[in-house]
């Protein structure tokens, strides 16, 4: 279950966080976090419930406005940007959703031409259905192409989303809990398919989770968020190998030890 | 030392709490008068979305067909039949396809197409995009470099505002037909009769202002609508809360437009 080792380019930074900070009401989710994603790697953002992880990938797409920091996406400051750069921006970022977020009055073929017909103007009803099937075959349900998403079950529902964002061909992937409420075997296969889009797209992701086996085996690095930030940030195994009774719960609960 | 003036008591608990909707209802004034802005700001710029619009017609136009049509006969028979009586005390019982036709043409239709709308209509849009806000659909397009906004709301709005002035010219002559049939039962009164007689008192600016009222109704049913599931929030409650919310005040505002429409219609007399 050990991961493969990525191509990752350490002189591209995709995304680059510096000092962003944001709060609800009076509770400060995030303070001052600072994370570079190199081109082609995929970063394992690891926390409890309620510690920003998702709050973090919704400041890097544009659903939220940081308080404070800035936030860099392929060179462009998303916190200074003007909506019709934002929406340009997007094209290249792909976003899982934890409960997929299929659009339920749609088939699966819509739900996955949407965001294509949309975003590629003059495109022809040829090259629709041949990105709508590459997309279905590398997610492995060529065959739900005409169902509804309330036909199929979470990973399959997970598997779509995960097409749908793939449509673009995003540079940047951000799936938020991946393998949440999903039974283990259904786990694995979701997670190998993290790995292979990361190389048969050469995409750079963020991978929001607190399941360890996906992080080991997804992750290029880990990243521990902890009271609104980064503590610890590696590979898997140094990451873990501390006395830290925040983190080592983590470990312990997820290797039953 | 504290710096803070403690000879100034605190407001009694009732009044803060009137101070806090009070502000709470002015932000929300803010709010939709802001999404207001943003429908007109949007609207006129592309994609058109006309497909999707047409789609939008057909969900609140042809399915609120059945229900139109029957509320509209059952309008236009009750009203003939509880107004006959007094006209007949007054021996103007020939007055009553005039009667008939002011009402239902100038108030009843128009109110009656856009109280089912706000119902059938309205409750669906704010459960819909409620729910499509809660499960994360609007996210989900909006991070896909689409426009939610455009798609959901511009569509539904426009849909809204052609439909339900079709619906209650509709609802006008479905209206007319079931007093039609009620009076040429009890009085015998033949059809070209009814009509001549029935469109004898409307002017130019009653159908105008039936118009522009039902325009106006369907503008509202739709943004209200859209307002309350496009800003929805804490999942299935939330969703709840937006079907309902944009029924009350939907209805609610239908009233006040109607009695500002009347009042301004009456300066061009």
């Amino acid at each position: 279950m050990e991961k493969q080792k990525a191509n990752i380019d350490k002189t591209n930074e995709v995304i680059r966080l510096r000092g962003v900070e944001k709060s609800f009401a009076d509770y400060d989710v995030l303070r001052g976090i600072d994370l570079d994603l190199y081109q082609g790697e995929n970063l394992v953002v690891l926390g409890r419930s309620g510690t920003g992880k998702s709050v973090l990938i919704k400041l890097i797409s544009g659903l939220l406005t940081p308080d404070a920091g800035t936030i860099e996406v392929l060179g462009k400051e998303v916190t200074n940007i003007s909506e019709r750069d934002l929406e340009e921006l997007r094209i290249h970022i792909g976003f899982s959703f934890q409960n997929s977020a299929l659009y339920d009055s749609m088939t699966v073929r819509k739900n996955l031409e949407f965001p294509l017909v949309r975003n590629r103007k003059g495109i022809t009803r040829f090259e629709i259905d041949k990105n709508v099937a590459e997309v279905l075959e590398a997610v492995g349900l060529s065959q739900t192409i005409n169902q509804m998403p309330s036909e199929l079950s979470g990973g399959q529902r997970k598997r779509i989303g995960i097409a749908r964002t793939l449509i673009l061909n995003p540079e940047i992937m951000l799936y938020d809990e991946p393998t949440a409420g999903l039974d283990p075997i259904t786990c694995i296969e979701i997670n190998e398919l993290i790995n292979e889009v990361q190389q048969r797209y050469n995409t750079s992701s963020i991978i929001i989770t607190h399941d360890l086996t996906c992080a080991k085996m997804t992750g290029d690095r880990v990243a521990m968020l902890l009271d609104g930030q980064f503590q610890r940030v590696g590979p898997f195994d140094e990451v873990f190998k501390t006395t830290d009774p925040r983190v080592t719960p983590f470990y312990d609960y997820n290797f039953i030890q | 030392m504290d710096s803070v003036d403690t000879s100034l008591k605190p407001a009694p608990k009732r009044f803060t709490k009137t101070r806090g909707k009070l502000a709470e209802f002015f932000l929300m004034l803010h709010r939709i008068y802001a999404f207001i802005l943003r429908f007109f700001k949007e609207v006129f710029l592309p994609p058109y979305e006309f497909k999707e619009i047409v789609k939008q017609c057909y969900e609140t136009g042809v399915k609120s067909f059945t229900l139109i049509t029957l509320t509209g006969f059952i309008v236009g028979v009750i009203f003939t039949k509880q107004s006959r009586p007094s006209l007949t005390n007054f021996g103007a019982e020939s007055w009553l396809p005039s009667l008939v036709s002011i009402a239902i043409m100038k108030a009843l239709a128009p109110l009656v197409t856009a109280l089912i709308a706000a119902g059938k209509v309205g409750s669906s849009i704010g459960a819909e995009l409620g729910s499509m806000r809660v499960t994360e659909q609007i996210d989900a397009m909006e991070v896909s470099g689409t426009k939610p906004f455009k798609f959901l709301v511009c569509t539904r709005v426009i849909a809204t505002t052609i439909t339900i002035p079709l619906l209650a010219t509709y609802t006008a002559f479905i209206a007319l037909l079931g007093g039609y049939l009620n009076v040429s039962q009890n009085e015998g009164t033949s059809y070209a009769i009814f009509m001549e007689q029935a469109f004898e008192p409307l002017t130019f600016i009653d159908f105008w202002a039936s118009l522009i009222k039902a325009l106006v109704f369907g503008f509202t049913i739709g943004i209200v609508g859209c307002y309350q599931g496009y800003n929805s929030t804490k999942g299935t409650e939330g969703v709840g809360k937006a079907a309902n919310g944009a029924v009350v005040t939907a209805m609610f505002l239908v009233f006040i437009e109607e009695v500002l429409i009347v009042q301004m219609a009456g300066w061009f007399r």
